[in-house]
């Protein structure tokens, strides 16, 4: 029956005699019987390994959406992951392994997250950065919360061109903190129009590039904000070739990992990432690895500032968070050390160079232009008369893109998301510009 | 242990990308001049096979529970079997995006389906949330589920308590906290459960709810537990049950029998996923009849043969994840309720207590067992006693040169110097007893030799490391040569 | 390891009084259970802290230590030697580790504070 279990006849009747108790179900005496009598099984047999393997495989089979070309973003987006980044994540020791709480048989674990760290500060122009959040959207919701407590604000600004869905989370948890959440509209560009601040706020999001794929100029919005924060939500592969938020007083950036060598895997497990200035340090949320010696000298790894923890700090901890993203940020660190510098940026110039091929060829169509004139990265909105029928058209070729929906919880009317990644050849660009001019 | 910035040389590289077609210049002319980034990020420069045998070595630095017994309390390291990780890399899972149309994804959302279905099973509550990420996720969403419900009902703000007993993990308080929660904590009584005295001592008015672990840290069953949920809803209160330790009644009970309104899964635990190293893990929430109108959005229904989501439901706390929560954990967690079904999951439970109280009266002449009863899936020792000067700490640290990984140490809170052992079903009895030899073997030693405690680990890649030096001084990032 | 010219509270903070000012840092005992300390957060010089108040934080690498303010009073001086090097408050607890000082507001505080004798009393009952 259950495979995993080693015990024989044998070995349960010995542990039972040194237990002194009668049978296996007199280990379970201290539930009471009302409970036990109660309980109701599912109504499933055992299954051996084929049968299991055969049916999940089925379901894995099931899903069409597969076959579908992806120019679909919108949050997450298909870059090419390298399969290196598969083997090294497919070590036992470091995917079996829990949290590094027994520093000396974890460096494995410490030794990478301090070069995670080391790769977020760089990316994001900040000083200190922790691994890791569950996801972009929570990260944001728990700067929110870190904004909150070192402003006293209760007041976020949240541009329209946010990600609906990461919104509708920053929603719930601000709901439950009694934070407020007022519009910060955008322009005809895309790109946000901060008008007054109102004097209890607590933090200024911008995503950037931002839901439209529009980049926004961050320069001069710290010192509008004062001591609220300025939270940056990015995509990191776009810091490829972005100024870092950091330089321009940012004081938090929070992102979706998912970019850095993680699969779409249908929305999770994602990454988060979360870096701030040294000053809030004490604020942050989330694990650290930190360098130190050991008894004779040699440099090694420790999990820094526990007491910020709530499995010390407990109703005061910084946060909640406790199991994160460990293994994703490590499918990161394993992604940006085989890029380098100079991978970063060409896969960010690839996916720029294909995007906006494609964007010249689709607008010059009839009928079809640019929702917003700001400039863009590798995503961009298309305006048009229908865009309901322009993604079912898409569709019926086989290529998938971001639904007038998701834009019209944006407030833009009749358009779609168009996202080019260097995975994108010139034969799906030519059949997309094909299928979306109704050319079969 | 050298990082990978300490690896390679300024060129290197490990993957071929394919070409740029135009000049940099032209399409960095994209980009506004402001927004243009000035200095590449310091990342580093190294060959693919530099790279795979840094992460390699790295790896070997590392114990899992593939290297060996991993008996961390609280934490249910059972063995991950493999199977699951070939199943959660399928393609048709892993290239599918969750903005997709929802008919071109039904092999995926019956995967959730199948699941939530299953788990609503198992707890015996009529609604699931998979949304949350990791078991302190789903115990926030349960907060705002108990935050929502009052709201509903009108009786915020005067229902800002949660109770809470002294033996719950760190998660619980500030979970509640996070939520907006004023937590009021609950003594143990001598037995190590809740003390019922105390505990209707605090029901009032004010309290939204009670959070409780069952079996409670201790390793011990809430033998009141129907008196307990009883007299939280007579005073109008919810009752939250951290399922951390399901692994103790898998296949026998049900929370929802129980009395609990809001229960988490640890899927990284009870349900064999791997814990990464830190995670991922996955927090799905089962929910009692009167908070179904408060779940999360969108909810994964079936249609004849079709599944949908449903985002109508206009008192929803509303997100808690972006998308659907850890879907490719879920994967895992399905393949492994198929292959047990009910009788393999019975197995679970009667395998990990058993081997707990092996374990458990083996020791116990040997170190003090501050609460000397039944025990499920773990219990507690403490090191204290032992011989002077000796802590836990270093008893942990000792058991690393006996190869094995430590138990949870200096938790529960209201043992001193803790250790908290939870061998899970997934050990032979061999390796049960070895760790029992090494246990008496580390006490004798205690005694005798001191040294080899306070000195250890010494068979680790590393001596024990200064961690006051790493607070005091924190280097938290890689420090760059100047210039 | 219990000064004689010392006051204290439950809390294993000691009390040195010195004309209408109260120097306040944390006892012998208190370090010792806390182990190495790694951070010290102090309050801003002219806050009024009213007795019991939380007023400061002591950190070791897994345990915070809250002091609270023995007596009511405005904050007139803060150790800067112990935010720069905690483990002062480790090697000289009733020396250089003092955390801050406060201007007295009721001397019939004063009164309630422990004698050291007291302090002995409650150190050997386990508390």
């Amino acid at each position: 029956m259950n495979p995993y279990i080693p015990h024989t006849e044998r070995d349960i009747e010995a542990m039972l005699r040194a237990v002194g108790l009668p049978d296996v179900e007199a280990l379970f005496s201290d539930i009471p019987e009302e409970v036990r009598r109660r309980f109701r099984p599912l109504g499933l047999p055992p299954r051996d390994e084929i049968w299991v393997s055969r049916y999940i495989a089925g379901l894995a089979e099931r899903s069409t959406g597969r076959r579908l070309i992806p120019f679909l973003g919108a949050g997450l987006y298909d870059h090419y992951v390298p399969p290196l980044v598969g083997h090294i994540l497919a070590r036992s020791e470091f995917y079996t392994a829990y949290t590094p709480y027994q520093a000396e048989i974890s460096q494995g674990t410490l030794t990478w997250m301090f070069e995670f760290q080391t790769m977020v500060c760089e990316l994001t122009g900040l000083e200190v950065a922790n691994a890791s959040m569950y996801d972009g959207a929570t990260a944001l919701s728990e700067a929110v919360y870190m904004a909150r407590r070192a402003t006293g604000g209760s007041t976020v600004l949240v541009p329209k061109s946010l990600h609906p869905h990461v919104r509708e989370v920053l929603a719930t948890y601000a709901w439950a903190a009694g934070l407020r959440l007022v519009d910060v509209p955008y322009d005809e560009a895309g790109q946000i129009q901060l008008g007054e601040i109102p004097a209890d706020t607590c933090a200024l999001i911008v995503q950037e590039p931002n839901f439209f794929g529009v980049i926004e100029d961050l320069s001069g919005l710290k010192e509008r904000l004062g001591k609220a924060f300025l939270i940056v939500y990015v995509n990191p592969i776009a810091l490829g070739v972005l100024e870092p938020p950091g330089k321009f007083g940012a004081d938090v950036v929070v992102g979706e990992g998912q970019v850095l060598g993680l699969p779409l895997s249908f929305g999770g497990p994602l990454l988060g990432l979360f870096a701030t200035r040294m000053e809030h340090l004490r604020r942050m949320p989330g694990r650290i690895s930190g360098r130190t010696v050991d008894a004779e000298g040699k440099e090694g790894y420790v999990m820094a500032l526990q007491t910020r923890e709530q499995h010390i700090r407990r109703e005061e901890a910084t946060s909640n968070i406790c199991t994160n993203s460990a293994l994703c940020a490590l499918a990161a660190t394993v992604y940006l050390g085989a890029l380098g510098p100079e991978g970063l940026r060409r896969i960010a110039l690839l996916s720029m160079e294909r995007a906006h091929a494609l964007a010249a060829r689709v607008f010059a169509l009839p009928g079809f232009r640019p929702a917003f004139r700001g400039p863009f990265l590798y995503e961009f909105a298309v305006a048009c008369a229908d865009a309901q029928a322009s993604v079912e058209r898409l569709r019926r070729h086989g290529i998938a893109v971001a639904g007038p929906a998701l834009l019209r919880k944006c407030g833009v009317d009749n358009a779609f998301l168009v996202a080019v990644t260097e995975k994108r050849t010139p034969e799906e660009l030519e059949l997309f510009v094909r299928a979306l001019a109704g050319k079969e | 242990m050298p990082t990978l910035y300490d690896r390679g040389q300024k060129g290197r590289r490990a993957l071929a990308l394919p070409e740029l077609t135009q000049p940099e210049e032209d399409l960095l002319r994209h980009i506004p001049e402001a927004m243009r980034r000035k200095s590449p990020p310091r990342l580093p420069e190294v060959s693919q096979p530099e790279l795979v045998r840094h992460y390699t070595a790295l790896s070997r630095l590392n114990y899992g529970v593939d290297t060996g017994f991993y008996p961390l309390g609280s934490c249910t390291m059972k063995y991950n079997p493999k199977l699951h990780e070939d199943l959660a890399r399928l393609p048709g899972f892993t290239q599918l995006h969750p903005l997709l149309p929802e008919e071109e994804v039904q092999g995926a959302l019956a995967v959730l389906w199948e699941l939530s279905e299953y788990l609503k099973g198992i707890a015996g509550l009529p609604g699931v949330s998979l949304q949350p990420a990791a078991g302190a996720h789903g115990e926030l969403t349960g907060m705002f589920l108990i935050k929502r419900y009052f709201e509903d009902r009108g009786e915020l703000p005067r229902r800002h308590k949660i109770l809470l007993p002294d033996s719950a993990h760190g998660t619980n308080p500030a979970s509640a906290a996070m939520a907006g929660f004023r937590v009021v904590a609950l003594p143990s009584d001598r037995r190590g459960l809740v003390d019922l005295e105390a505990l209707k001592r605090n029901l009032d008015e004010e309290v939204a709810g009670i959070m409780l672990t069952v079996p409670n840290t201790l390793g011990l069953f809430e033998e009141d537990i129907l008196e307990i949920t009883r007299l939280v809803h007579e005073a109008g209160g919810l009752c939250y049950f951290d399922g951390a330790n399901l692994n103790a009644f898998l296949g026998r009970a049900r929370p929802g029998d129980m009395g609990a309104d809001i229960f988490h899964f640890n899927l990284h635990k009870t349900f064999s996923t791997p814990h990464g190293g830190g995670g991922p893990g996955a927090g799905p929430i089962a929910v009692s009849a009167p908070l179904l109108p408060y779940l999360p959005v969108p909810e994964i229904v079936k249609e004849g043969e079709t599944f949908r989501l449903n985002y109508d439901k206009p008192k929803t706390i509303g997100r808690v994840h972006p998308y659907f929560g850890n879907f490719l954990v879920m994967v895992r967690a399905l393949a492994y309720i198929l292959t047990l079904g009910d009788a393999g999951m019975r197995e679970v439970s009667a395998a990990a207590v058993l081997a707990a109280n092996y374990l458990r009266v083996r020791l116990k002449g040997t170190y003090k067992l501050p609460y000397d009863r039944l025990c499920k899936h773990e219990f507690v020792l403490s090191g204290e006693g032992l011989a002077e000067g000796i802590r836990t700490l270093d008893i942990a640290k000792r058991l690393i040169d006996y190869g094995f990984h430590p138990p949870t140490i200096y938790f529960p809170l209201i043992v001193r110097e803790a250790l908290m052992i939870e061998p899970t079903e997934t050990e032979p009895k061999e390796v049960l007893d070895a760790f029992v030899e090494a246990m008496l073997k580390i006490a004798e030693e205690a005694r005798t030799q001191p040294e080899l405690l306070k000195g250890a680990p010494q068979r680790a890649p590393v001596k024990r490391l200064d961690e006051a030096r790493a607070a005091r001084q924190p280097v938290l990032r890689y420090p760059f040569p100047e210039g | 390891m219990v000064p004689k010219e010392l006051r204290y509270t439950k809390e294993h903070e000691w009390v040195r009084l010195e004309d209408g000012r109260a120097r306040v840092g944390i006892t012998h005992h208190a370090q010792k259970s806390l182990g190495d300390i790694v951070y010290v957060e102090l309050p801003p010089p002219g806050r009024v802290a009213k007795k019991g108040e939380r007023v400061a934080t002591v950190e070791s690498v897994k345990a915070v230590g809250e002091v609270f303010s023995p007596l009511s009073g405005k904050v007139v001086e803060v150790n800067p030697a112990v935010a720069a090097s905690p483990d002062l408050i480790n090697k000289d607890p009733y020396g250089q580790g003092w955390l801050f000082a406060l201007e007295v507001a009721d001397a019939r505080e004063v009164e309630a504070l422990l004698s050291p004798e007291a302090y002995e009393e409650l150190l050997k009952g386990g508390g």
